[in-house]
């Protein structure tokens, strides 16, 4: 497979309702192009991790993913106010979530660290006011 | 052991997902944060929360968990019941509680 697939994605400000949908739909997509159920479960976490965080907050945004035979790259870029502290942010355990969207589950301030974890390379650019992008990049191995 | 099992043994109701109970299970997962739940639950788990909301549906059908198991008496959402059909995710409640539920599945040999 030498071609590359494009996907794009918009996601919604406090859609709750259809969080997990994209993320949803690349698995699938993912599945049906052959890639192993390691490779798959990698993106599926860092992608739903990445959607939430955009619906929570940022201010929605959108989700672009190229798919090649070798790695699978996901940019994620929104609107949102932008994180102050990176390194901070990143920390197990730290959450601004509020009272709202901890009683739904979220704000276990692991998001992140899963987003680190699940993927190969993580590169957060963030300006105050302006917007977040977390890129992430996914390596096939045989 | 299927899901079927699992909710016959733990007197669960049904709430979505009877018809594909026929499914293997092995492994549990308890707890009620979901981004611990996402990268703890791994395939064919069956985990135990007390969340009834949609997201509880969005991870376990990512992390491909055998089962749901909604303890404590808690009842799901219309719409998270409604979103565990379309997904095809086994969403299944009932009084008993996380602890009484993982001895249960424990003796059970899961
Ligand atoms: N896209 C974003 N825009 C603005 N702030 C963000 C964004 N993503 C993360 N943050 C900030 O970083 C913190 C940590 O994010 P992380 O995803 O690790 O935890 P969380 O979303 O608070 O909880 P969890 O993901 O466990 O439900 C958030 O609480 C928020 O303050
Ligand atoms: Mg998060």
């Amino acid at each position: 497979m030498a071609d590359v697939m494009k996907l794009q994605f918009e996601v919604n400000d406090g859609d709750f309702t259809r969080a997990g949908e994209t993320s949803s739909k690349v698995k699938k997509t993912l599945t049906q192009l052959g890639f192993s159920p390691i490779v798959i479960r990698k993106v599926a976490i860092a992608m739903y991790e990445g959607e939430i965080n955009m619906v929570i907050h940022a201010n929605g945004g959108t989700i672009d993913v190229e798919i090649y035979s070798e790695k699978i790259l996901i940019v994620m870029q929104d609107k949102g106010p932008g994180i102050a502290d990176i390194e901070k942010a990143m920390q197990a355990g730290f959450s601004t979530a509020d009272s709202k969207v901890r009683e739904l589950g979220f704000g276990a301030g692991m998001g992140l660290p899963n987003m680190k974890k699940y993927s190969d390379e993580m590169e957060i650019t963030t300006e105050i006011g302006k917007g977040t992008c977390v890129k992430l990049t996914i390596n096939v191995k045989e | 052991m299927t899901v079927n099992e699992i909710a016959k043994k733990l007197n669960l109701t049904f709430y979505a997902g009877e018809e594909i109970a026929e499914k293997l299970a092995k492994g549990c997962y308890i707890g009620d944060l979901l981004s611990l739940a996402m990268s703890k639950v791994t395939a064919e788990n069956v985990w135990i929360t007390i969340q009834t909301n949609m997201n509880v549906v969005a991870v376990a059908s990512l992390v491909e968990a055998a089962c749901v198991i909604v303890a404590d008496g808690c009842i799901p959402d219309e719409k998270t019941i409604e979103k565990a059909k379309e997904q095809d995710v086994i969403l299944l409640g009932g009084e008993i509680s996380a602890f009484e539920a993982a001895v249960a599945l424990s003796e059970m040999g899961i």
